[in-house]
């Protein structure tokens, strides 16, 4: 990937701290267009706050957020977050349970349909037109993601693996200029795994969508992406290419060290 | 194989997304609505009209305007009654007052419980579970506390206002049979209007704030603005309700029939009916219509036996009974059996 | 001045009792998550199941009887209806206890009848004269009893051995049962606890009242005082009480004759949205921070 582009997204020194506990601290980050990069760093690190912090859940105490060349707010509510253009899958299933499949799929559309409340009421007009519309938008990411089988079904009562496949159709929905996922392979045997990684390469490289992944499955995170940066304990230890990251000593001391003794 | 869901293929999406997919379904309710229409008027008796059926149809549109709120949207309200009130009083004024037409009145009375049941749902948007329940018993008590204390509001003495001749279109409003098609035309398309609202986009949001409500905002739902239009759909059909039940059938609004066990037994119809669906708040509505009745028929069957104590409660009892008992053993209600129903008659006659 | 003193002070002994149905409410909630509505119907309970045994035996053993009943009623309830539905949603728990509500006043009437009556277990209801101030000895006495009660409940939960298992339980349901606190037998003990509460509130609200339908009510009047004080704080439960008692006399007194007199069936639940838009957790309740 280019370095000289200018970065989708750009966090400055962003700082938060809970209870006098420092989750992040001074940290700073680029993500450039069209890659994918990863977030990784031992239990605790900070991951899932910062991504809590693009969002908007949180808000951190010090620090700026770049998108899209503009500067955001630090206190922002998240759905602006996700007009902005900003995707995300969770680290726990937070599918609709009591929703089928596609109707989970089509929430992740709110921001892109625009029926008023008496077109909806009255099933006419714009509402039907917009309705069909973003329903075969929702049939494209169902075939991508081979659901077509399960598109009518309770998505509460899918397997966990399933799920997070739902979870990231739900997220590219919204066709997001940047999409963030939470450990999308957590929990995840070894094929299904295979599976998520090509999605996220077919979905990086056909569609043209930018990535930003957590992940603790240091092999899939070595194969598919281009940059990685790693935090431990709230600070930002370390950046670069896979390669770099590997042979970085910081890393291998804080990191991958200790994941290598863990068997990984 | 009685119930068909196979073999009806479809071949574009706007079939497939047409309101009752199924053509047995359309069936059905081709022959409900004729039954409701011509059958229902024509053979039963003035009493089933006037007394089970237009509060039976009232209710039922109390109940799925607090199935909105809370089947659909996950947000509880123990306020309902008192926004049935406010429409029922508000549709009065702007009738007998004002002289507004009837079925603009109705659905005025509609929108004002709508605005006062939005403000109360703003704390909704940072309070969950059981401080939003409380702040909406507030909404109760204010209200009920604001329609007998205020003489502008409540006009007469005791907080009651008559309701006049009703005319609609020059005509006279005075049979049980008039009254019971002004009732059914009403809620037959505020019906429609729901299933459309809960199935399209605006019901989606709804239900995923209800799923997840922090993932929804995530995704892009705004909390803020569903919750608050949740409130007020859901209280504007209260008020729809609350007016159509007092001008056909209480003959005076009164906070009376309007109080906090009223909203409590709203509550229990939707969870004996089935949270989230449409045809719950019709079973749970017709369930607490005949409920007293029925009891009332086979204590008098038992009269010696029972004692009177038990005959005063036994209402309670059954009703705290089957709350509990729903909510153990089948959460989504009559409806969901209902929905086994179909399951075991798409199998017909083989079990497998 | 004086007679803002005795406003006040009557307000604060009424608040008490209004500490006292929260604190039920309080216990149940930090114990087992449900916020159980049927407290003020246990309160009605237990002034008719005493009503109706006093007429048939002495203050002591109807006591000791209407203990039992409350004791029965906890252990069905927690073995009946709360069992199912271990870890359902907290709206589904809420849900049950409003059937409950129903349930336990619908049983209750049903064996000891519908209609008021009158309970007097001989505490003497004179005026006492302090200083200038009037107030009401029955008022003073039952204060006195509910600030024991509450005190050596706090007692109960700090220093013995079942106190602080309870404790355990409540603050982490799968710790608890991993050091073998059995989980559905500490809830029963919780609602037992509870139920006592709601007997002597039952008895302090049924003498002056009369044993009828309305005390069922009195669980309303706490939930304001639950909001203000945090729904999981026992010490939170018990200073609102305090506040909301006061306050709504206060507001009676003083503001009511302007707006029409009646205020105090919503005051508090007026001062408990205000609490709320600014501190949506109450005044010792624990914020909860949503996790994705």
């Amino acid at each position: 990937m280019s370095q000289k582009t200018e970065p989708i997204l750009q966090m400055e020194a962003i700082e938060i701290s809970f209870g006098g506990l420092k989750a992040l601290d001074k940290v700073s980050l680029q993500v450039y267009p069209g890659e994918i990069m990863a977030i990784i760093g031992p239990n605790g690190a900070g991951k899932t706050t910062l991504l809590n912090v693009i969002n908007g859940v949180y808000t951190p105490d010090n620090g700026r957020i770049f998108f899209d060349g503009k500067e955001r707010p630090l206190k922002i509510k998240p759905h602006h977050v996700a007009a902005m253009g900003i995707s995300r899958t969770f680290q726990n299933l937070a599918l609709f349970k009591g929703m089928d499949t596609w109707s989970n799929i089509m929430v992740g559309r709110t921001k892109k349909m625009h029926a008023g409340f008496f077109s909806q009421g009255i099933y006419w007009g714009m509402s039907q037109k917009e309705e069909i519309e973003h329903r075969e938008a929702v049939e494209g990411i169902i075939d991508f993601l081979e659901i077509e089988n399960i598109r009518k079904q309770p998505a509460g009562m899918l397997p966990y693996g399933l799920q997070k496949r739902v979870e990231l159709g739900r997220a590219l929905a919204s066709e997001p200029k940047l999409l963030l996922l939470d450990e999308p392979m957590a929990g995840m045997n070894l094929e299904e795994k295979e599976d998520i990684a090509r999605f996220i390469l077919d979905a990086n490289e056909e569609i043209g969508y930018t990535i930003a992944l957590i992940e603790h499955d240091m092999g899939v995170v070595m194969d598919i992406c281009d940059r990685i940066v790693v935090l431990d304990f709230g600070n930002k230890i370390a950046e670069g290419t896979p390669d770099e990251i590997k042979s970085n000593p910081k890393v291998i001391k804080a990191y991958l060290g200790e994941a290598e003794g863990g068997g990984e | 194989m009685l119930y068909r869901e196979c073999g009806n293929f479809k071949d574009n999406y706007a079939k497939d997304m047409a309101i009752f997919p199924i053509p047995l379904d359309r069936w059905g309710l081709g022959i409900m609505l004729v039954f409701a229409f011509l059958v229902i008027p024509f053979t039963a008796s003035d009493y089933w009209l006037s007394s089970i059926m237009i509060p039976f149809y009232c209710f039922s549109l109390a109940a799925l305007g607090l199935n909105f709120l809370t089947g659909y949207a996950g947000q509880v309200s123990l306020g309902h009654a008192a926004f049935m009130a406010v429409g029922a009083y508000s549709s009065l004024i702007l009738y007998g007052r004002y002289g507004i037409p009837l079925v603009p009145s109705i659905l005025g009375g509609g929108i004002v419980s709508a605005i006062v049941g939005s403000i109360f749902g703003i704390p909704s948007l940072r309070i969950k579970g059981f401080y939003l329940a409380v702040s909406t018993l507030a909404a109760q008590f204010i209200i009920e506390w604001v329609l007998t204390h205020w003489k502008w509001v409540s006009g007469g003495v005791f907080g009651t206002i008559d309701v006049p001749n009703l005319y609609i279109f020059g005509a006279l409003l005075d049979t049980p049979l008039k009254k019971y098609y002004l009732v059914l035309c009403i809620v037959a398309l505020m019906i429609t209007f729901g299933k459309n609202l809960v199935r399209g986009q605006l019901g989606r949001n709804w239900m995923a704030i209800r799923d997840m409500d922090v993932a929804a905002e995530i995704i892009g739902v705004s909390l803020f603005r569903y919750k608050l239009i949740a409130f007020a759909v859901s209280s504007f059909y209260a008020g729809v309700a609350g007016a159509l039940i007092t001008i056909t059938y209480y003959g005076a609004a009164n906070i009376e029939e309007f109080n906090l066990f009223l909203s409590f037994h709203l509550l229990g119809m939707i969870i004996i009916g089935g949270m989230g669906t449409i045809l719950g708040s019709f079973l749970g509505a017709g369930f607490m219509v005949l409920l007293p009745i029925f009891i009332n028929q086979s204590m008098l069957t038992f009269m010696e036996r029972v004692p009177s104590n038990l005959r005063a409660n036994s209402e309670a009892i059954v009703f705290g009974g089957l709350i509990v008992f729903f909510l153990i053993v089948e959460p989504y209600g009559m409806a969901r059996l209902w929905h086994t129903i179909k399951e075991k008659m798409r199998l017909w006659p083989f079990p497998y | 001045m004086n007679f803002f003193f005795e406003v006040l002070i009557t307000g604060l002994l009424v608040g008490i009792m209004y500490s006292l149905v929260a604190l039920g409410f309080a216990l149940i909630y930090k114990a087992s998550d449900v916020f159980n509505f049927a407290q003020g119907d246990m309160s009605l309970l237990a002034g008719l199941a005493l009503v109706g045994f006093l007429t048939i035996m002495p203050l002591w053993l109807a006591l000791v009887c209407t203990i039992a009943v409350m004791t029965l009623l906890a252990y069905a309830t927690v073995f009946i209806i709360f069992r199912p539905l271990v870890a359902r949603p907290p709206l589904i728990l809420f849900m049950a206890a409003i059937g409950l509500a129903f349930l336990v006043q619908g049983i209750g009437q049903s064996i000891w009848g519908t209609d008021a009556k009158g309970l007097n277990i001989g505490i003497p209801d004179n005026p006492i004269i302090l200083g200038e101030l009037f107030l009401s000895s029955f008022d003073l006495i039952f204060g006195v009893v509910a600030a024991a009660l509450v005190g050596g409940l706090v007692l109960f939960f700090q220093k013995t051995r079942t106190g602080r298992a309870l404790r355990a339980v409540a603050d982490d349901h799968e710790a608890a049962l991993s050091v073998g606190i059995p989980l559905l037998n500490a809830w029963a003990v919780t609602w037992v606890i509870a139920g006592i509460v709601a007997t002597v509130a039952g008895i302090a609200w049924g003498s002056r009242l009369g044993v009828q339908f309305s005390l069922s009510l009195i669980a309303l009047k706490a939930l304001p005082v639950l909001i203000l004080g945090g729904i999981d704080s026992i010490p939170g439960a018990i200073l609102a009480g305090l506040v909301v008692g006061a306050g709504e006399n206060l507001a009676e007194v003083f503001i009511g004759p302007y707006v029409g007199g009646g205020i105090q069936t919503f005051f508090p639940y007026l001062m408990a949205l205000l609490f709320l838009w600014f501190r949506p957790y109450g005044m010792f309740g624990k914020e909860i921070i949503d996790r994705v």
